[in-house]
């Protein structure tokens, strides 16, 4: 561990803020590509299946 | 509207579309000025912005210089392949032109000549209203003749892509300007560094590999382009 | 050479690469999680503060891994761009037209951590110097395919409009690069380079080096994951997908 505590760890030295925020930044663009690619599969194959369901009813 | 003799070879494929588009501008000389007109008008208000101080001025001169010939290049483009799609020859050249490249070329050396080689000749008034030192004219001029032919090759490219588009004017530019950022700086950093009596040979080379470089490619990627734009 | 021909040859069928993708898709998403996450870490926590610049060079560990896969996005769409305009393979169209999002965000994050970088350490959010500009006209290249494929209803053409200005722009990338390089070192001292990196020690650069693997996996893992929903959106009147559908779609 290059820090003595956790407060430390935090504050990095004064630049805590700017560490921080790109951390954060870099997490959250990496999650919404994620999350966006799984949520577009899943409305979409939802959509279809119902489409399919109310295609095969109908015949 | 082709001609009913159609020339065999390469040379007189390329004379005939050379001579149609000396013929298509004629008729509207004012179209061909305007870009031009926009370059000076676009210098006086650098001009304006900064008070007219001789200094000022004369520190940026070229780059002003440059990038306006960026811009107003992009306004000449627009108009590159617009009538013949709009009347159907651009078709007809794509069909029956063999080999197609050469028609292509035909018209972006007639773009050149309206646009990057025309604001060459004027390069020297802009010179003057700029304050740019007069031993450095040489430079700029020779810069502008090296790479404004890479500014219409490429910017035929963005052409090409957008013709077919309502408003295909802004798309345009967005296109090419990044891709004219290498002649941009090469262009600029002649005069920049002849200015700081440091040897030019090596921007000279690159103007001149860039526009060699787009003399390669542009051809297909317009064909290609043409291609795309009109079938839809 | 057989069985490479034979690569090429299958890779002409969505439907067969859907098939294989779908481990390919899970090594890389669970490669990406446990790389980015063990570089980050380590990154964050257990490597050395430079002596330089304190603790704000911990942004090196976001910061290099998303522009280095920028860059590499935009170079996997000009191949892209050449195999559809040469071969009119329909996978090429197609990952062509889903790297645009990821390739976009990441270089947007690319400069906006250099310009968090760049704050502490030089004072100011922005520089033009040479790699922030490249980015810059990196993103503008990204944007113009995106802005391109938006003008453009047609499909078809729209997918092969933005492989011509792929290729063109992967072709001037090199150039584009070395003229602003040059041009701004000229006029600027050089800020942070990484030439620094080889004589960094081992416990400062591995970490680099497993969130740049761990963010090619994150880019592969999300390009298959996207390129498998395009098959399915493009083939769904098949059978397979009709089928693939009805049960639920692994």
């Amino acid at each position: 561990m290059s820090f003595d505590s956790w407060s430390e760890f935090f504050a990095m030295g004064g630049h805590g803020f700017y560490v921080w925020l790109s951390y954060v930044l870099s997490l959250a663009v990496v999650l919404g590509n994620v999350l966006a690619t799984g949520n577009s599969r899943r409305r979409y194959l939802r959509e279809q299946r119902d489409l399919q369901l109310r295609n095969d009813k109908r015949a | 509207m082709a001609d009913s003799a159609q020339p065999r070879s390469v040379v007189g494929l390329f004379g005939t579309q050379l001579r149609r588009e000396i013929q298509t501008t004629a008729r509207s000389m004012e179209e061909a000025v305007n870009p031009l007109i926009f370059l000076f008008l676009a210098i006086t208000l650098f001009a304006l912005s900064v008070g007219g101080g001789v200094e000022d001025l004369r520190a940026r001169a070229s780059g002003i210089i440059w990038v306006l010939v960026l811009l107003a290049n992009m306004l000449s483009l627009e108009s590159l392949f617009r009538r013949d799609y709009d009347d159907g020859t651009l078709e007809q050249m794509l069909l029956l032109a063999q080999p197609v490249f050469v028609p292509i070329l035909a018209k972006i050396v007639a773009q050149w000549c309206l646009s990057g080689l025309a604001m060459t000749l004027l390069a020297p008034l802009a010179a003057l209203i700029l304050y740019l030192p007069t031993n450095e004219l040489p430079v700029l001029l020779l810069s502008l003749l090296l790479g404004t032919p890479a500014l219409s090759l490429f910017g035929a490219v963005g052409a090409a892509l957008t013709v077919g588009l309502r408003r295909g004017g802004v798309l345009l530019g967005l296109l090419i300007l990044p891709l004219y950022v290498p002649v941009l700086i090469f262009g600029v950093g002649a005069v920049s560094e002849h200015m700081a009596g440091v040897s030019i040979n090596a921007q000279i080379y690159w103007l001149l590999a860039i526009t060699m470089l787009a003399l390669t490619v542009a051809p297909f990627a317009v064909q290609a382009a043409l291609r795309i734009s009109v079938e839809q | 050479m057989a069985s490479l021909k034979e690569f090429w040859h299958r890779l002409g069928s969505p439907r067969w690469f859907y098939q294989i993708s779908g481990l390919w898709l899970k090594l890389f998403g669970v490669l990406a999680l446990l790389l980015l996450v063990t570089g980050s870490v380590w990154g964050l926590a257990f490597a050395p503060p430079d002596y330089q610049q304190g603790n704000s060079f911990r942004i090196m560990y976001v910061h290099v891994p998303t522009a280095i896969v920028s860059q590499s996005a935009y170079l996997v769409m000009g191949v892209a761009g050449i195999v559809l305009l040469v071969w009119r393979m329909k996978l090429a169209d197609m990952v062509l037209a889903t790297i645009v999002p990821f390739g976009m965000s990441m270089t947007v994050l690319a400069l906006v951590t250099g310009a968090i970088w760049g704050k502490p350490t030089w004072g100011a959010w922005w520089v033009w110097d040479a790699r922030t500009t490249s980015m810059l006209v990196l993103l503008f290249l990204y944007f113009g395919i995106y802005a391109l494929r938006q003008s453009i209803p047609a499909r078809e053409s729209a997918g092969r409009a933005c492989a011509v200005l792929a290729v063109v722009g992967m072709i001037n990338i090199p150039i584009i690069k070395y003229s602003v390089d040059w041009w701004l070192t000229l006029h600027q001292p050089a800020t942070f380079t990484l030439t620094q990196a080889p004589s960094m020690p081992a416990v400062m650069w591995l970490p680099l080096a497993i969130n740049v693997l761990g963010i090619y996996c994150l880019f592969g893992a999300n390009l298959l994951s996207r390129l498998r929903l395009e098959i399915l959106r493009r083939e769904a009147g098949t059978q397979w997908v009709r089928d693939l559908v009805a049960r639920g779609a692994p």
